[in-house]
């Protein structure tokens, strides 16, 4: 079996249930990992979902050799990390970049260390390093759609907090705005959501997926509200072109995922550009402020 | 340091230092100040560039914490402070003008409208009457739809003073907030202080490195080179402290200059 899609005689995408899971599992995936990267990107911790990918596959090598559920062990040393990256950096023991640097490392040698113990890679650990769409199961998918309910929840009770604590920290502490709760929270969802994203587009490109339809989105919207939707939109969008290509051009599911945001990035960033020449550097925005 | 601590507290103090140190790895930025504001004043802190006011300013807020002595906001030790309302800040700069933060000159002015956790708040609909209130205020109503990443920096400083204003707050805390804003404007925003601090009864504790507008604006004055060096009414403010304060002679004709222009 190998990582990527199959399908010799291209029949219709539907056909197999496998691809139907996929595409049901990566539109979710596609919509909930920009929601929280929003957030991220805004207050400059994007490179917050690299170091919990990795720590994530340091819970699934640890699940492999222990023979305990891979997706629930990263699930446990996300949250772990992302607690202690939190609190590293509100107390302020550690430059944030210095302590994401430091848990990504760590991480990456712990796997590294788990994975000779098991005398090497195998087909499961190429499954979650790339994803593999073959084995997204039901249960994943029902995973992800509880995940995306507390998440779209969050975000939506939250909204004013995390609108306030991305836009300067202090101001909203000065405000009387929870922001070490919300910094908190945010933290532990996106530790869960890469975990539970990495079958589908894999624990090496997880990040592109919180990050990229993000900084797409900012290029247009001028209000949060519509920045926060467009990445869902954007994310939505290269999930399922992305898979769609991969499936009929035979390539890795995760790769042309992450290649369709990048290239739908370019795009957007190409027709600024060209509005802006046109305008002689003044444009307006039509989506309504809010 | 507790048995330094004076148990007879002036009913009116908004804001207290007691005693308080301050220090940024071992280096110490605040070295025993005492300092208080009555409620109704005018205060304003003045000093030389890293002499401390900004920190003096973030030990008021609760943002650092005092290494040695104590800070009190409302009777409180601002970690413990819970009614910001009452509070008006308005920084220096702010994160999000930094990144290309997706929010309207309007949306951060109803920010200030923050009053505790609120499911439905992201439903609410725009164009609240104290918003547009305290955008006029300011003179920034017509830039209520533009993002706040495209505006001048003065510009984005009056949309701060717009939302610290829509709190309704009983302490004003700025700092520097002159920063990018032409003379004529400073001549408007002086004018709005005074408003605020006569008319709506407004304390106001001013951050200023700008020794003309503090004479003629404040009614006491701090200043503040690491540890107080003056603290008392404006007026009784003389050069030779003012030469302490920033170590060399401070040409007062320039206070002057500004009184006659009053």
């Amino acid at each position: 079996m190998r990582y990527t899609s199959t399908a010799k005689y291209m029949p219709s995408i539907f056909e197999y249930e496998f691809m139907v899971r996929a595409i049901i599992g990566g539109a979710m995936v596609g919509a909930l990992a920009p929601v929280l990267g929003m957030f991220l990107v805004l207050r400059r911790f994007a490179l917050i979902a690299d170091t919990l990918s990795h720590v994530a596959f340091m819970g699934v090598a640890i699940g492999l050799i222990t023979k305990i559920s891979p997706p629930l062990v990263a699930l446990g040393t996300t949250s772990i990390a992302a607690i202690a990256i939190d609190q590293l950096r509100a107390r302020r023991m550690m430059p944030s970049d210095a302590a994401l640097a430091v848990f990504l490392y760590a991480a990456l040698a712990i796997a590294v260390v788990v994975i000779s113990l098991a005398g090497g890679f195998n087909v499961d650990m190429f499954s979650y390093l790339f994803g593999s769409v073959l084995t997204i199961n039901t249960t994943d998918l029902w995973l992800v759609a509880g995940l995306m309910v507390v998440v779209i929840g969050f975000v939506g009770m939250f909204f004013s907090e995390l609108a306030q604590s991305s836009f300067d920290g202090d101001l909203a502490r000065t405000s009387g705005v929870p922001v070490g709760l919300v910094n908190l929270i945010l933290a532990v969802l996106t530790g869960a959501t890469i975990t539970l994203s990495m079958r589908i587009v894999g624990v090496l490109l997880v990040g592109a997926l919180i990050v990229i339809p993000v900084i797409a989105s900012l290029r247009l919207a001028t209000g949060l509200r519509t920045a926060v939707i467009l990445a869902m939109a954007f994310g939505i969008f290269s999930s399922l072109t992305g898979l769609t290509i991969a499936y009929y051009a035979n390539v890795a599911a995760g790769g042309a995922v992450v290649l369709t945001a990048v290239g739908l990035l370019v795009l957007v960033e190409i027709g600024m550009a060209l509005r802006e020449q046109f305008k002689h550097g003044k444009w307006h925005n039509t989506d309504t402020p809010t | 340091m507790s048995n330094e601590t004076n148990q007879v507290k002036p009913p009116n103090s908004v804001l207290e230092f007691d005693h308080a140190w301050f220090a940024y790895d071992g280096e110490p930025v605040i070295e025993d100040v005492t300092f208080a504001l009555e409620k109704g004043q005018f205060a304003a802190i003045l000093g030389p560039n890293g002499g401390g006011k900004t920190t003096m300013l973030r030990l008021a807020l609760g943002l650092a914490k005092p290494s040695r002595g104590s800070v009190s906001l409302f009777g409180e030790p601002p970690a413990k402070f819970r009614a910001w309302g009452r509070v008006g800040y308005v920084p220096q700069a702010t994160e999000g003008v930094q990144t290309r933060f997706p929010a309207t000159a309007e949306e951060i002015v109803a920010q200030g409208l923050y009053r505790g956790f609120d499911p439905l708040a992201v439903w609410r609909s725009s164009g609240h009457p104290s918003v547009m209130q305290a955008m006029e205020t300011v003179d920034i109503a017509d830039l209520r739809g533009r993002r706040i990443t495209s505006l001048s920096v003065g510009q984005q400083q009056r949309v701060l003073i717009a939302r610290a204003l829509v709190r309704d707050p009983e302490l004003l805390m700025l700092d520097e907030p002159l920063a990018g804003i032409d003379a004529a404007g400073q001549e408007q925003f002086h004018t709005l202080l005074r408003r605020l601090n006569s008319e709506m009864h407004m304390t106001i504790l001013l951050v200023s490195h700008d020794i003309g507008a503090v004479m003629r604006e404040a009614t006491s004055v701090a200043c503040i080179n690491k540890s107080i060096v003056f603290h008392g009414p404006t007026h009784t403010l003389t050069q030779p402290e003012l030469a302490e304060l920033y170590g060399f002679p401070v040409d007062v004709l320039v206070h002057d200059a500004l009184h006659e222009h009053r």
